[in-house]
C-alpha cells in the first residue's frame, strides 16, 4: 500500500545548513552516484585485465567515461589522460612539457591570479633552475679561485671574477636544461588578461603558455580562444586549467587551440580523487610523465585506473553538457537576485572583478567596513568563503584579489558565494536576509564605518600596523 | 576554525557596543589596529577625576576573536583604577576566552587599544592643566 501525504503548499522548503561554496566542491549528483554503484559492486574488474569478463566491463566503462569527456570539451577520447585530480593534471601538463621541450627553451608564461597548483609548480621549477645555477657557479668560481668556494660567497666572487663575462659559464648557462623561468602577467582590474602583455612577454624560449579559463575567487573567465590563436600563432604551446569553467560555460579545445586542459570531476558534480588531463593529438603534444609503472594511459600515467570514480567523472561530464543551458541561465538568475537583494538593503558593496565575464554562479563581494571572518560566522549556517586573511593560515588577504588591485581592507571584507545545481531561490532569499541583518550588525559594531559616516578619510589616518 | 564557547557567546552578544563622547575631558580614547591588517579596535574609557574607569564602550573592525577580546576588556576595566588596567595582559585575555595561537594578535591589540586609551586620557588631562589644546583622538592613535 502506498500513502501519498500532501505536502502544504507555500511552505519554506528550507534545510540549513545552506551550502554556497560549489567552487570548493560540489556535492555528487545522484544520478552519479548511480552510474557508478556497479563499478564498486559486481563490476569491480581492473581496467588493464585484457583476459577476463571482469576486465573486459571495466575497461568498457572506461571508454565510455573517456568519450564522454571528450565530447564536453570537443575533444577525441583518445587525448584524454586520467590522472588523480586536477592539482595532477596541472603538474604533469608543466612539468611534462617542461621536461619534454627543454632542448626548445625554458620559458613559462602565467597570470598572477592562478591556482596554486599552477603558482607552486612554477615556483619548483623557478627554483630547480636557480640551484642548479648556484651549483653552477660554486663550480666555475671554485676553478677560476683555485680552491673550493661557498655559496655565501657567490655574490662577492661574482664580481671579482667578473662572471658575467665569462665565456665558460656562459656557456654552461646557455645549455642549462633544469626547471624554467617563469613570467607571471598581472591581470587588470577586472581580474582578466591583459592579451598585449602576454604578445609581448613571449620569447623564442617560451615554451608553454598557462592560463585558467575561469577563476576559482572570483569567477573571471579569461578569453582564452584568444589566447590560443596567439599562442598558435607564435608556436608556443597552451595550457588550461579548465577547472572552474568547464561543464559551467562553454569550452571547446578547437576553440581555444588548447593543447593541454585540466579537468576535475568534483567541481562539477563528479567524485572526488579523479581528474583528467587532455593532451592534443592534432598537432601532437608530447609530455614527459611524472609517474612511472606500468605504461598506462599510454605512458603519460601509469597506475590502475579508478574505475567507479572515472564512471562517475564521466556521467558528471554527460549532465553537464546537457543541462549547461538552462542549468547556466537559472544560476545566473540566482546570482543576480542574491546580488539584486544585497544592493538593494546595503550600502557600499562592491563586486570583485568583471560581473560581464564571469561563471553564472559566482558572486565575489566586498562589504566594506565590515571583515570577512566576523561575517562568516554571522551567518554559519550558510558555508561560503572570504579573502580575509584570518580564514587562511598565512596572515595575508586573498593574493588574487590583491592581483585585481583591491585595497587590503577591502580584501579583508570580501564573501565568496559559489552558487550551484542544488541551490533553491528560497535559499538565496534567505541567504540575502542574513547577508543584510549580519552585515548591519557588524557594521553597528564597526569603528571604519562609523568614522566613514562622519566623513573621516580613513586614508588620511595613520594606522598602526602590527 | 573553531572557536571556543567563551569567544562565541561575546560574538553573540557583545558587551558595551558605543561610542563615548570622545570631547568629553574625561574620556580617554584609542584606536590600534590598521583596516590593511584586517582588524582595527576602539575602546574609550570614562575616568573619574580620582581616576577610576566608570565606563568602557568599544567598536571593532576584525574577526569573532577581535571583537571578543574587545567585548572581554570592556567588562574587566569597569571599576578599576588606571594603573589596574593598565597592567591587563594579552596572556589573560588569550587565556579567559581560549585563543588559539594564530588569534593571539587579537588580545594583543586589546591590551595595545586599553593602554593607548589611558595615554590619550593622561594626555587630555596633562593639556588641560597646562591650558594647551588636545589633538583629535583619531590623530592621536598615531
Amino acid at each position: 500500500m502506498l500513502y501519498i501525504i500532501d505536502v502544504p503548499q507555500g511552505l519554506p522548503m528550507l534545510k540549513l545548513p545552506i551550502y554556497l561554496d560549489n567552487h570548493a566542491t560540489t556535492p555528487v549528483d545522484p544520478r552519479v552516484i548511480d552510474a557508478m554503484l556497479p563499478y564498486l559492486k559486481e563490476d569491480f574488474g581492473n581496467a588493464a585485465s585484457r583476459n577476463h569478463v571482469f576486465g573486459w566491463k571495466a575497461e568498457a566503462a572506461v571508454d565510455v567515461a573517456r568519450k564522454q569527456i571528450a565530447d564536453l570539451i570537443g575533444a577525441s577520447d583518445k587525448e584524454i589522460v586520467f590522472t588523480s585530480g586536477a592539482t595532477e593534471s596541472i603538474n604533469l601538463a608543466i612539468k611534462g612539457v617542461v621536461d619534454f621541450y627543454k632542448d626548445k627553451g625554458n620559458h613559462i608564461i602565467t597570470l598572477t591570479t592562478e591556482h596554486k597548483a599552477v603558482l607552486d609548480t612554477c615556483k619548483r621549477l623557478e627554483r630547480m633552475r636557480q640551484e642548479r645555477i648556484d651549483e653552477l657557479k660554486v663550480q666555475r668560481l671554485s676553478e677560476l679561485a683555485e680552491r673550493d668556494v661557498t655559496v655565501d660567497e657567490l655574490a662577492k666572487l661574482e664580481i671579482t671574477f667578473n662572471l658575467e663575462k665569462d665565456a665558460t659559464y656562459q656557456r654552461w648557462l646557455a645549455a642549462l636544461r633544469t626547471g624554467a623561468r617563469v613570467t607571471y602577467l598581472s591581470v587588470k582590474k577586472d581580474g582578466l588578461i591583459d592579451l598585449e602583455q602576454l604578445k609581448a612577454a613571449i620569447t623564442d624560449q617560451t615554451v608553454l603558455v598557462s592560463v585558467m579559463l575561469a577563476n576559482n575567487e572570483i569567477g573571471v573567465i579569461q578569453p582564452v580562444n584568444e589566447i590560443g590563436k596567439i599562442c598558435r600563432e607564435r608556436g608556443v604551446l597552451f595550457h588550461v586549467d579548465a577547472v572552474q569553467g568547464v561543464g559551467k560555460v562553454p569550452f571547446s579545445v578547437d576553440d581555444a587551440k588548447a593543447d593541454l586542459v585540466s579537468l576535475s570531476s568534483h567541481k562539477i558534480y563528479g567524485p572526488k580523487g579523479v581528474g583528467a588531463l587532455y593532451v592534443r593529438r592534432k598537432p601532437r603534444v608530447r609530455i614527459a610523465p611524472l609517474i612511472d609503472g606500468g605504461g598506462h594511459e599510454r605512458g603519460m600515467r601509469s597506475g590502475t585506473l579508478n574505475v567507479p570514480a572515472i564512471v562517475g567523472f564521466g556521467k558528471a561530464c554527460e549532465l553537464a553538457k546537457q543541462e549547461m543551458p538552462q542549468e547556466s541561465a537559472r544560476l545566473t538568475q540566482l546570482r543576480q537576485r542574491l546580488y539584486d537583494g544585497l544592493k538593494a538593503k546595503l550600502d557600499m558593496i562592491t563586486v570583485n572583478g568583471s560581473l560581464e565575464h564571469r561563471l553564472p554562479g559566482n558572486l565575489n563581494v566586498s562589504f566594506a567596513y565590515v571583515e570577512g571572518e566576523a561575517l562568516m560566522m554571522a551567518i554559519k549556517d550558510v558555508a561560503v568563503s572570504s579573502g580575509s586573511a584570518c580564514t587562511s593560515a598565512s596572515l595575508e588577504p586573498s593574493y588574487v584579489l590583491r592581483a585585481c588591485g583591491v585595497d587590503e581592507d577591502m580584501a579583508h571584507s570580501s564573501i565568496r558565494f559559489g552558487i550551484g545545481r542544488f541551490n533553491t531561490e528560497e535559499e538565496i532569499d534567505y541567504v540575502a536576509d542574513l547577508m543584510v541583518r549580519s552585515v548591519n550588525r557588524l557594521r553597528e559594531m564597526s569603528p571604519l564605518y562609523e568614522m566613514a559616516k562622519e566623513g573621516i578619510d580613513l586614508k588620511s589616518i595613520q594606522w598602526t600596523p602590527h | 576554525m573553531a572557536y571556543s564557547e567563551k569567544v562565541i557567546e561575546h560574538y553573540e552578544n557583545p558587551q558595551n557596543v558605543g561610542t563615548l563622547d570622545k570631547n568629553d575631558p574625561n574620556v580617554g580614547t584609542g584606536l590600534v589596529g590598521a583596516p590593511a591588517c584586517g582588524d582595527v579596535m576602539r575602546l574609550q574609557l570614562k575616568i573619574s577625576d580620582d581616576g577610576v574607569i566608570q565606563d568602557a564602550k568599544f567598536k571593532t573592525f576584525g574577526c569573532g576573536s577581535a571583537i571578543a577580546s574587545s567585548s572581554l576588556v570592556t567588562e574587566w576595566v569597569k571599576g578599576k583604577t588606571l594603573e589596574q588596567a593598565h597592567q591587563l595582559s594579552n596572556k589573560e585575555i588569550a587565556k579567559e576566552l581560549a585563543l588559539p595561537p594564530v588569534k593571539i594578535h587579537c588580545s594583543v591589540l586589546a591590551e595595545d587599544a586599553i593602554k593607548a586609551a589611558i595615554e590619550d586620557f593622561k594626555a587630555k588631562r596633562a593639556h588641560r592643566l597646562a591650558g594647551t589644546q588636545p589633538v583629535a583622538p583619531a590623530e592621536a592613535a598615531k
